[in-house]
């Protein structure tokens, strides 16, 4: 804002810009707002528990018809980027929205519709009181802010927004269980985010500029003075910390299986793919040459991921617990795409990011109905659900199928292409290591359903006891949708591996990003 | 001036790992704590320390001198610290609250997410 007796001399469009906004490039910061508007006002609302559940499924539908508008937007019209308080990037701060950011969004917001429906029932008024949903808007605002900004620092701000709504939605009802994991949870991620910080202030000092495409167009000259392996390599682990990679994953397995569970739900599909996605943007497009140092480190990552995950899968007692495990496997198989870094590789990745959070969230929901109907999470004790609810037990058997990676359903399809992909450039091992996580998984996955919903249980006098009813709204329905998808990527993957393709040639040919930055060369 | 600031963020950044690596709650508290300071000086001395002049780029062919302070980590800082204040804020709540429900803050003792002495995941159908 200049003075008033300066405006009259100064030039203001080298430095601002003068054009209005267009209408359609509004999409880029509607879903944020929106989030961010609904959690405000459902914050003042929290004593009014009646209404929040309502008002919340209409906030989120909004929330998906905006997200839906932003991914069309961008299909049709390329990479959008949007300048707040209208200084010429790099001054002002860019969202930038290409494909992989868009699609990302759109699935995150059917994941938040989904959790939020169930929530209607599976939260209870004390929850509501204590803010379930203003939580969940905010926490929806970090991820989808992180999914669509173009600027490092910015990126930094929206992971302590969706950590610290985290935080609150994992000590919701403060059992001592619930306080235990958060201290874990809540120091772990800490470490992690300042790591980040750590990094995102070397990278100022080396680059004068936080800008991602800004970024972009110095890095390569900049690849013999400066500490650029340093840097990525501090993005790495930071990132790897918070995406849940081997070495350093430890918070996942000790705090998912506190909450209730449509907060494990919302956690298990997000929280780890913003760091696999903020991995994708640092390692891949930013520096690419420099990643290619790394490459063995991170492949090495994501084979001990993927395989632990899957064996911690194998070893627990604890249905939810289970589920942890094999949230951590998947981003190994997710890292082994950004390891090998080819277009085949990458759109490997997207593809699984994408699947994993809808199966995922999806696994961990219909746990929460077996656990309802069962009476607790332990896999030792059979509940005879293919008895007693035939449509829990078949949805559940779909999403255990789709994430071992067995056709017909969404796992499979990605984890084919990262299998090429590896078999492409000649990592035999890498294309085993899918394989044998895929194996392992498909073993503990019908473990889960052999003993929980097939064996019936030993005496027959309890089973005719008032069996518990699901509701068809709130326990099938966001189930139902979720499962859907998977099958509907499984049967169909055409024009999703399309997508994930452009997407991938995106991170790897940013010329379209950093053009939609700097229209036109844009200022030096 | 710098190299004075260099080294006490090296100290700070001792001082808080070294605090982390302890079994007690509070202690890795003090550390996160530190930890945070340490990063905020970190990035305060990236932009150069300077008070000789003031950071207003003139008109004309002069441009911006170099011994300038760059104002934007400073910025940065700002928004560091309110986020790190917060966090401290909400982890001495939780930690408090760890403290009286489970009577403990030796994270060795702290075993209720994870009990030890699990059963056996079952081993025969």
């Amino acid at each position: 804002m200049a003075s008033p007796d300066t405006s009259n001399t100064a030039d203001l469009s080298v430095a601002m810009m003068t054009a209005p906004v267009e209408l359609a490039d509004w999409l880029v910061v509607a879903p944020v707002a929106l989030c961010i508007t609904f959690g405000a006002i459902l914050m003042m609302l929290r004593k009014n528990t009646w209404l929040q559940a309502g008002a919340s499924v209409v906030g989120l539908s909004l929330l998906v018809v905006a997200c839906g508008a932003l991914l069309a937007h961008v299909l049709l019209n390329g990479t959008v980027t949007m300048t707040m308080g209208r200084w010429l990037p790099p001054f002002g701060i860019s969202f930038t929205v290409d494909i992989l950011g868009a699609s990302l969004t759109f699935v995150a917001s059917v994941i938040a519709l989904a959790s939020g429906i169930f929530g209607a029932n599976d939260v209870d008024m004390s929850g509501r009181r204590y803010g379930f949903y203003p939580f969940l808007f905010l926490m929806m605002a970090g991820v989808i802010g992180s999914f669509l900004t173009g600027d490092i620092f910015n990126l930094y701000v929206w992971f302590e927004v969706l950590l610290i709504s985290s935080f609150g939605l994992l000590i919701l009802g403060s059992e001592p269980r619930q306080i235990d994991g958060a201290t874990k949870y809540a120091f772990l991620n800490l470490v992690a985010t300042t790591l980040f910080l750590i990094a995102t202030g070397y990278l100022y000092g080396i680059f004068g500029t936080l800008n991602m495409a800004d970024i972009m167009r110095k890095a390569p000259e900049m690849g013999e003075t400066a500490p650029l392996l340093t840097l990525t390599a501090m993005y790495f682990m930071a990132f790897g910390m918070k995406a849940a990679a081997f070495p350093v994953n430890f918070w996942l397995p000790a705090s998912y299986h506190t909450p209730r569970i449509v907060v494990s739900a919302i956690f298990a599909g997000l929280l780890t793919k913003v760091g696999v996605y903020a991995l994708l943007r640092v390692l891949i497009m930013l520096f690419p040459a420099e990643r290619e140092v790394l490459g063995l480190v991170v492949a090495i990552v994501a084979v001990l991921t993927m395989v632990f995950g899957a064996l911690g899968a194998l070893a627990q007692t604890d249905y939810r617990r289970l589920l942890g495990y094999l949230v951590i496997s998947g981003i190994g198989v997710m890292l082994a795409g950004i390891a090998l870094a080819s277009l085949t590789g990458l759109s490997g990745t997207i593809f699984y990011a994408v699947h994993s959070m809808i199966v995922m969230t999806a696994l961990y929901l219909v746990c929460g109905l077996t656990a309802r109907i069962a009476g607790g999470f332990s896999l030792a004790e059979p509940a005879d659900i293919y008895r007693s609810h035939l449509p829990l037990a078949a949805l559940t058997l779909m999403l255990l199928f789709a994430v071992s990676g067995l056709p017909p359903f969404s796992g499979f399809w990605p984890k084919a292409v990262l299998v090429k992909a590896s078999l492409d450039v000649g990592e035999w091992w890498m294309a085993g290591a899918i394989l044998l996580t895929g194996f392992l998984t498909t073993i503990a996955a019908g473990r889960v359903w052999i003993l929980v919903y097939w064996r019936a249980r030993q005496e027959a006098g309890d089973s005719d006891a008032s069996p518990v009813r699901l509701k068809p709204m709130t326990d099938y329905l966001p189930v139902g949708i979720l499962t859907a998808l998977a099958v509907l990527l499984g049967v169909y993957p055409e024009p999703f591996l399309d997508m994930a393709q452009t997407a991938a040639s995106q991170l790897i040919h940013p010329a379209a990003y950093i053009d939609s930055v700097f229209p036109a060369g844009g200022v030096e | 001036m710098e190299t004075y600031m260099i080294l006490l963020v090296g100290v700070f950044f001792s001082v808080a790992v070294y605090l982390f690596l302890s079994r007690h709650i509070i202690r890795i508290l003090l550390g996160a704590a530190i930890l945070g300071n340490a990063v905020n000086l970190l990035i305060f001395t990236s932009g150069r320390l300077t008070r000789e002049v003031p950071p207003i780029i003139a008109t004309g062919p002069t441009g911006t001198p170099e011994t300038m302070a760059n104002p934007l980590p400073q910025a940065l800082i700002l928004t560091a610290i309110v986020i790190s204040f917060s966090f401290f804020a909400f982890l001495l709540v939780l930690t408090y609250r760890t403290y009286q429900e489970l009577d403990t803050d030796d994270t060795d003792e702290m075993r209720f997410a994870e009990p030890r002495g699990q059963q056996m995941p079952p081993l025969e159908y």
